[in-house]
């Protein structure tokens, strides 16, 4: 993990060298700032070129990866910080989404079962479902009291 | 910035609730008032009409396991309607379809209510 650069809410960044493309926003950890995130996605994904319906999933599963974030990282404290960088290639679109709250051990959480959720009143687990069901790729990284790291990607399909 | 909105219309005894925006984890909490507010009034037999709706995260999903059961113990249901493609995929997905009533338009929804109201008598 390189350290970060520059921490101004929103600039790109251009690598020629290996030309590729990154645009970050950091906000504060809250709800009310998904609105804000879910816009920034957009408008990345827009930028290159990706069908609607597919922009539609990639943004939701960045609003699950936040949303867990909010609530089990940080647990509701309204000061975290949350990291989201869109990088651009020619194969994929990733998303990378940075925090320094509670690690996250992603393999402790079970796969949704709606029959269960159905007695106990509750959901769990169904952001986690979305994620990987919506994108091509989930990856984990947590360095305890550094900071935990999400990569989403989906990969650029060509069509004629 | 009103991003996310209900309003509650009735049907003879059952209620409607209109969906409009964007639902997720932070509005989530706007339609949960909703429901209890219609608990409150011993309002169990519930549509909820999605044709306004543009987005649903599972935080927006949890609101209606929160409460389905509340409503069936009480011979009511929540009943879903008018989905868009995105919205119901979503749901398909995660395979609410097993556990809820969705359909086409909210009138097919309110039918089902009269109909199984019919049958008791």
């Amino acid at each position: 993990m390189k350290q970060l650069t520059n921490l101004s809410s929103l600039r790109i960044l251009k690598n020629k060298k290996f030309k590729i493309e990154e645009k970050e926003l950091i906000v504060k950890s809250r709800t009310e700032n998904l609105s804000e995130i879910r816009q920034f996605v957009s408008s990345g994904a827009i930028l290159i070129g990706m069908p609607v319906n597919i922009i539609d999933n990639i943004i939701l599963a960045v609003d699950e990866a936040c949303t867990n974030i909010i609530k089990h990282a940080y647990k509701y404290f309204p000061e975290g910080e949350i990291i989201i960088r869109l990088k651009f290639s020619s194969e994929k679109f990733t998303v990378i989404i940075i925090d320094h709250g509670v690690p996250f051990k992603p393999e402790t959480v079970p796969d949704p079962d709606l029959q269960r959720y159905y007695r106990q009143h509750r959901v769990g687990g169904l952001g986690m479902f979305l994620m990987k069901s919506l994108m091509d790729e989930v990856k984990y990284v947590s360095v305890p009291g550094k900071y935990n790291q999400v990569l989403l990607s989906k990969k650029l399909t060509v069509t004629h | 910035m009103a991003e996310f909105s209900t309003s509650t219309k009735d049907v003879g005894e059952v209620s409607i609730i209109y969906l409009r925006g964007y639902l997720d984890a932070h509005t989530a909490p706007a339609l949960e008032n909703t429901f209890s507010n219609l608990i409150e009034k011993g309002k169990y037999m519930t549509v909820v009409n999605f044709k306004e709706l543009a987005y649903i995260s599972s935080a927006g999903l949890g609101v209606f396991m929160a409460f389905i059961e509340k409503m069936r113990e009480n011979n009511g249901d929540i009943k879903l309607s008018s989905m868009n493609d995105k919205v119901f995929n979503i749901f398909d997905l995660l395979g609410f379809p097993l556990l809820y009533e969705i359909y086409k338009t909210e009138d097919e929804a309110v039918n089902k209510f009269i109909e199984s109201k019919n049958l008791e008598k």
